[in-house]
């Protein structure tokens, strides 16, 4: 009866159970420590009117959904998601962008890795550089962008200082960058491009546009959706940009619900921690909107290679 | 590093032993700051305090953490919350309630009464919240106009005192091709300073300050009419254009080109005004001129606070430190002009021989009778503060959305103080 199996030790019989969820434990654990946790607890928070000061349960004054009915007559908020989807559909300008920017740059010519480098370059340094630049390049007297129209004959423009410009001109500024890394993917994904079928598709009589669309850009495809994942969490995160650009103004005409959410809870006149979760809350769900599409499609092209 | 107490050492021994109970035994352990003057000049006055007051008591061992001024205004918060300091940093009035509220300040009116603070009692009401004292002010200065005594000469203008006369000049000088007043409203305080000096001059200091507690509408006729004052520069092209992208320093360079005249700002512009080139003869101040005859003038003049943490570990050495920096020679030299260069608190002190704070000295104690302003985002409380200077930034840009702009601070108002 003394069998192989009964000799062997616990760990031993269940180390293929066991050693993948050593593995993931730690993972698993900050996930839910900064993460998970933290969602429920915003959660919790939008419930309460709490001003962040000693503890929730004894200073805070639970108000069920005061907070969010509040949100619904707040213009401030309104202004500030009507910025959002502005960002979300604009940013997504940054793929058709890198995408002929990486086709522009994919040939083989002398110095091609230093132009490439130039291009690259926005991506490299810091957001808060990227907002100095275009701030000073949008200077209302003596920036590069009014000297030009001015030199043109046109009208000098205070992009920063209108509140029906301001949010462009940052998202402009905001798509520098994104555009050189979509560029950068763009560039990676070409490499993988099958030679042998261009050549037929040449054959065929295929060029140009016809080759892009039904060529390259089908191949294009996982390059193509990491694109568009890291642009729209890049929409949706966009802050350091505002707050170093306009800082929310004029009048708050810049804001989006992540930077609000930053002043309503944690600025310096900021007190109203509920109110802030609520909009973080609110944050949370468009972004669960996207987050729960790349999951679906992740799951979907690997599930054939599961099975 | 330089001290800057070095002569009236034994006299100030003397002087702040004088606390009473803390007189008694020599202070030891550990006390721990935290600052927010980080600026040169007064992190130079810090970290000299501290090298003083550490000499004066050889057994008791300090440890000073000096934080960005601007990242300090949210940090403050976590700094109470957790393992708090002994003695912080922050500022008078409406600005300390959340944290009186809290419960993280240290209730410290038996000092006050036991007389630690001789010669404070002028400042003693800015430092009061609910009828207890919870901190004592180390420094502050006067708002007011400076302008550009030069220009003001070659255009043949005198210094105004009526809102009339202010508007004759500005009108003099608009037709030279200047603006008449710099400001950068892009952090929206500065508007506060001109809403908080017209309303105080159309409508009075009191009734300034029922606003600021909430007890008038926004939407009220008098606050009208102060808009409708305001308005008056606003149309006629007194301020600098494009004002809402610079930051106030951003605004400087206006008044030291000549491009615009005046600033109303607080005295903390006048040495970056002397940096830039400026001599004495060029800038002046004068008062906020009288809009409605007959008001008692009211000042804006914010102070800067010290305040012990509930969760003090140290509190003996904790007021002994606060009642050295309120000694009247302490005052004196840290507001000194090669120091912090403001207005020492002490009664007792002396204000040092500067043309400025000489003039705004003499105005806040001889003709502010009406009553000493802390400024708009102190007086009102945090939320109201930043919906109202985002409404006063809006107002002088599109002076035709008032209407607007009211309704939205009055539903706020209700909200806010109910």
């Amino acid at each position: 009866m003394a069998t192989a199996a009964s000799q062997q030790t616990w760990m031993q019989r269940n180390k293929m159970i066991v050693t993948p969820i050593l593995f993931l434990l730690p993972g698993l654990l900050f996930f839910s420590v900064y993460v998970i946790i933290p969602i429920f607890q915003s959660f919790q928070i939008s419930a309460y009117e709490w001003n962040g000061l000693g503890d929730l349960s004894e200073r805070g004054e639970f108000v069920g959904l005061q907070n969010y009915r509040e949100l619904m007559s707040d213009r401030a908020f309104e202004v500030s998601l009507w910025n959002n989807v502005k960002w979300l559909a604009l940013y997504l300008l940054a793929i058709p962008g890198g995408l002929f920017i990486a086709l522009f740059l994919n040939q083989t010519v002398t110095g091609i890795r230093l132009y490439k480098s130039l291009f690259f370059f926005p991506f490299v340094i810091s957001q808060v550089v990227v907002g100095l630049v275009f701030t000073w390049f949008y200077l209302p007297r003596g920036g590069l962008l009014n000297t030009i129209l001015g030199g043109l004959g046109f009208d000098t423009l205070n992009i920063l200082g209108d509140p029906t410009l301001a949010t462009y001109g940052i998202i402009a500024a905001g798509l520098w960058p994104q555009t050189a890394y979509c560029m950068i993917l763009y560039l990676t994904g070409l490499n993988a491009v099958d030679p042998e079928q261009v050549e037929a598709a040449r054959l065929d009589g295929a060029k140009g546009w016809r080759m892009l669309w039904h060529v390259v850009l089908p191949q294009l495809r996982p390059a193509t959706f990491i694109a568009f994942v890291v642009t729209i969490i890049g929409a949706l995160r966009s802050f350091d940009l505002i707050s170093v650009m306009t800082n929310g103004g004029p009048f708050g005409s810049t804001r989006v619900l992540s930077f609000y959410m930053f002043e309503q809870a944690l600025s310096e006149y900021g007190f109203r921690m509920g109110y802030g979760s609520a909009i973080a809350v609110v944050l949370f769900l468009i972004m669960l909107i996207f987050i729960a599409y790349f999951l679906y499609s992740m799951w979907r092209d690997e599930r054939p290679a599961r099975t | 590093m330089r001290s800057i107490l070095k002569t009236p050492l034994a006299v100030l021994a003397a002087t702040t032993m004088l606390g009473g109970a803390a007189a008694a035994q020599e202070l030891s352990g550990t006390l721990r700051i935290a600052s927010d003057m980080s600026n040169p000049a007064p992190r130079a006055v810090i970290e000299g305090l501290v090298a003083d007051f550490g000499e004066m008591h050889p057994d008791l061992e300090i440890e000073l953490t000096v934080v960005d001024r601007e990242a300090w205004k949210t940090q403050i918060r976590n700094s109470l919350s957790a393992d708090p300091p002994d003695v912080i940093n922050w500022y008078a009035a409406n600005r300390m309630t959340p944290y009186v509220e809290a419960g993280l300040f240290m209730d410290i009116s038996d000092w006050w009464e036991a007389g630690d603070y001789e010669g404070l009692e002028s400042v003693r009401g800015a430092m009061t919240l609910n009828d207890a004292q919870w901190g004592i002010p180390y420094t502050y200065y006067q708002w007011g106009i400076y302008y550009r005594e030069d220009i003001f000469n070659e255009l043949g203008l005198e210094e105004p005192a009526t809102f009339e006369e202010e508007i004759a000049n500005c009108q003099v000088i608009v037709d030279s091709g200047r603006a008449c007043y710099a400001i950068g409203s892009r952090f929206l305080w500065t508007a506060g300073g001109w809403f908080d000096y017209l309303n105080m001059r159309t409508n009075g200091f009191d009734f300034h300050m029922a606003l600021a507690r909430g007890e008038v509408e926004w939407t009220d006729e008098r606050v009208r009419e102060t808009f409708a004052n305001w308005r008056r520069l606003i149309d006629m092209g007194a301020y600098v254009e494009d004002h809402q992208n610079y930051s106030w320093q951003e605004a400087l360079p206006f008044v030291v080109n000549g491009e615009a005249t005046a600033y109303l700002i607080g005295n903390f512009a006048v040495p970056h005004l002397r940096e830039a080139g400026l001599g004495d003869d060029q800038i002046d101040f004068y008062q906020f001129p009288v809009i409605t005859e007959g008001l008692p003038m009211g000042e804006d003049a914010p102070t800067d606070t010290f305040h012990v943490a509930a969760g003090a570990q140290n509190v003996e050495a904790a007021r002994a430190f606060l009642a050295y920096v309120a000694s009247p020679e302490v005052q004196t030299e840290i507001n000194g002009p090669d120091a912090l260069g403001q207005l020492p608190v002490n009664a007792n002190s002396e204000v040092a021989d500067d043309e400025f704070l000489q003039q705004g000295f003499t105005m806040l104690s001889q003709n502010a009778e009406g009553g000493i302003a802390q400024f708009f985002d102190r007086d009102f409380p945090a939320e109201m503060a930043a919906i109202g200077m985002e409404g006063l930034q809006e107002f002088m840009v599109f002076p035709d959305n008032l209407d607007d702009i009211l309704g939205r601070l009055e539903a706020a108002r209700q909200r806010i103080y109910e």
